[in-house]
């Protein structure tokens, strides 16, 4: 899965969450971005995410993160070392 | 396991339903079509039916919103307050999923996380504003404790979890008498990391200590007290508390349970909502070949098949045999559904020397070459239950796929292909959660098998008078009483077809019922040659609006005691009472549902007349002036005042 990919999984992920159809994962898009994106969806995000990669996110690793950028970095990562 | 479970997401499935083929495509389908509300209702119920993850249960909940204004008024509806010492919004979602599995439709009300005490104490909180019939107590003992030193005696912990679970029983009280709401505490099922190793439980002061002796009188005190439990510690010791909850949300959300898990426990917290309003299942349906017993009977002959000892697969078949009798011992009926030739299947049951089960232990048998849903379909009606009170259990996945899709009502487990995984898997998806067990339950088959001889005894008698003067029924009389209470509930919430106005009550609601001076309450029990039918029949009296009237708020009896003319035997004791009380009219209403249209002429037939206006649509109201009213004599039944 190349990042191209992981961006697209994670498009489907935000407007699967936001129940919002026009949202796309940019390198640049952050909660600051979306009103919804709360404390709440932020974990939603993280856990669909984690169901959808196969993955599991450590509390130091989710903290560190500043836009979609960062994830999509993140997720590459851990399914190389996958 | 535990070493990957660092790395990889795991969570407890809802095995036992099936996977739909494409849910994202029969949802979209589904929320862009236009459908009645009858309709929305029954294909909302068949979505909820998948195997769910938490981002589909999601994806149908809002579903679910968007379609609530549309669906019919008669639906079940359950109002659940969460109270938590941990985040749980995320909760909400699978349990209107999960209650919606079981033709249940919830609110749900979450508090802020932490203030739990706060809402329970002050009678101005959101908590009592949104009303709850329930109310669910997510707390974790560590939330109701001091902390104590590692050292503390013995004496001294054991004081400090007395204190912290009488905290917990007043906090109870208060829910029941501010809200009449039902009561459902959490268990403890948090596992700290142990300090001592397997020394751990034996020091007084250690976590797992405190976690187990808090649990223990918790779980007792909340038997002495009447209120439920949502057992997590027990249901999740069978999966592991790493599949539940995990260390970096609750760091980083303060969430106890897991997204993913969401669906698992929003599926158990659902079940005991449904049971509450009636909804459990009642009658487990069996295949016979590879589901009782290994093999074909019709091919391999009554020594061919595999039961019992000698192989450990026989051995599997036997106990499930042995799981089957026992649900049947707490009064969940079995019923048999079978391709086969009805002698040899009910020969096998009194010749196999290995039957666990006999054939006096089925209330119903089914065995011949027709389909099984009209099988079902039949026994449906021979033992006056709805369809969706039953569970059909077939290693055929053709069959099972069969009756899913012509009896949606019926609940079709997927069945694991090992028998010696049957009985967890019947146990796992919940069908026959209890929030009581009586004496009634226990009697229930004997009940409906005595009552099939009655059947058949009613075909026998050349007229229905003298049937009926042959039973020799007495019917017993008293209000309602505390020892009863249990089963009154139940009757309340479980009955559907005679049941007049099917307003549901909790045990709670009852009781305040039992203490209002202007409310009138019946209970009758009906005995017969054939043994006693138990709390069968009730009625709720309410006194006005104008004075002299009673109106009959409820009026419901079981099904397993229809055709007898009961009701003119109670009618007669209510007027009877009626009028040393001083009453001069009872007025009477019928509010319809899909399943009580038995009981729509139930008042003209016992002489009451219609009385215009006054009704909600649909409804009818009917009065039945006292002055100079004769009623006919009833001669079958004799009555007698209970204390």
């Amino acid at each position: 899965m190349d990042k191209q990919e992981i961006y697209a999984a994670l498009t489907d992920i935000l407007q699967d969450v936001f129940d919002n159809p026009d949202i796309v994962a940019t390198p640049d898009l952050s909660a600051s971005d979306v009103p919804e994106w709360d404390s709440f969806n932020h974990i939603n995000i993280v856990v669909a995410s984690e169901m959808r990669f196969g993955i599991k996110f450590k509390t130091a690793e989710i903290e560190s993160l500043r836009n979609v950028g960062d994830f999509v970095e993140l997720i590459a990562s851990k399914r190389i070392a996958a | 396991m535990t070493v990957m479970s660092m790395t990889t997401p795991s969570c407890p499935d809802l095995y036992w339903l099936p996977e739909a083929a494409d849910f994202d495509g029969a949802l979209r389908m589904f929320r862009n079509t236009e459908l009645s509300g009858e309709e929305n209702w029954v294909t909302l119920q068949t979505l909820a039916n998948y195997r769910l993850d938490f981002m589909q249960t999601r994806r149908l909940d809002r579903v679910v919103s968007d379609k609530t204004g549309s669906l019919p008024g008669s639906v079940p509806r359950l109002r659940l307050a969460i109270l938590g010492s941990s985040t749980l919004e995320h909760l909400a979602p699978a349990i209107r999923i999960g209650a919606l599995r079981r033709g249940l439709l919830v609110e749900v009300h979450v508090a802020p996380f932490g203030q739990w005490r706060q809402q329970i104490l002050d009678p101005a909180s959101a908590l009592y504003a949104f009303q709850p019939d329930a109310v669910l107590l997510s707390l974790d003992h560590a939330a109701l404790l001091p902390t104590l030193p590692l050292n503390a005696p013995r004496i001294d912990v054991e004081a400090a979890l007395d204190a912290a679970v009488d905290e917990l029983a007043q906090l109870w009280h208060l829910l029941r008498d501010r809200a009449k709401a039902v009561v459902i505490q959490q268990t403890q099922w948090i596992v700290a990391p142990s300090l001592f190793g397997h020394f751990e439980r034996t020091v007084p002061a250690a976590p797992a200590a405190i976690a187990t002796q808090f649990d223990a009188r918790l779980t007792m005190r909340a038997a002495e007290e009447g209120a439920l439990l949502l057992d997590l510690r027990q249901a999740i010791s069978g999966i592991g508390a790493e599949q539940i909850g995990d260390p970096m949300l609750w760091h980083h959300a303060k969430q106890t349970i897991s997204p993913m898990a969401a669906p698992w426990v929003g599926d158990h917290i659902a079940r005991i909502l449904a049971a509450l309003r009636g909804l459990s299942k009642k009658v487990a349906i069996l295949d016979l070949d590879n589901t009782l017993w290994g093999g074909v009977i019709g091919d391999d002959g009554l020594d061919g098949v595999v039961l019992g000892q000698g192989s450990g697969t026989g051995e599997a078949y036997l106990t499930f045999q042995h799981y089957l009798k026992a649900l049947r011992s707490r009064g969940v009926l079995l019923a048999v559904s079978s391709k086969n030739e009805q002698a040899i299947a009910e020969a096998a049951f009194d010749q196999h020397p290995e039957m666990v089960l006999r054939r006096d232990d089925f209330a119903a048998f089914e065995a011949n070459w027709n389909d099984k849903p009209s099988a079902v379909r039949r026994i449906a009606k021979d033992l006056d239950l709805g369809l969706d009170s039953f569970v059909f259990i077939d290693d055929n996945p053709a069959e099972r796929d069969l009756m899913r899709r012509t009896l949606p009502a019926v609940s079709v487990p997927e069945l694991p292909e090992a028998p010696e995984l049957y009985a967890k898997c019947i146990a796992d998806a919940g069908y026959f959660e209890a929030v009581s067990f009586s004496l009634e339950d226990t009697k229930r088959n004997d009940q409906y098998a005595a009552n099939r001889e009655r059947k058949r005894r009613q075909f026998s008698a050349t007229n229905m008078e003298d049937f009926l003067r042959d039973l020799q029924m007495v019917l017993t009389v008293s209000a309602f009483r505390q020892a009863d209470l249990p089963r009154i509930t139940q009757l309340i919430n479980k009955t559907n077809q005679f049941n007049l106005t099917t307003r549901r009550y909790t045990e709670a609601e009852v009781r305040a019922l039992m203490e209002d001076p202007s409310v009138l309450t019946y209970a009758f029990r009906l005995t017969d040659r054939f043994g006693d039918n138990g709390l069968t029949s009730i009625v709720i009296g309410r006194r006005g609006p104008e004075p002299g009237s009673l109106e009959l708020d409820s009026w419901l009896m079981s099904c397993r005691i229809l055709g007898r003319r009961v009701e003119n035997a109670v009618l007669q004791v209510i007027v009877e009472d009626a009028k040393v009380a001083g009453i001069t009219q009872l007025i009477g209403r019928y509010r319809p549902t899909p399943k009580n249209g038995l009981v729509k002429d139930h008042y003209p037939n016992l002489g009451f007349s219609l009385l215009e206006g006054a009704t909600d649509p649909g409804e009818t109201a009917w009065i039945l002036p006292l002055e100079n009213l004769s009623l006919p004599p009833v001669d079958h039944i004799a009555v007698m005042r209970g204390s």
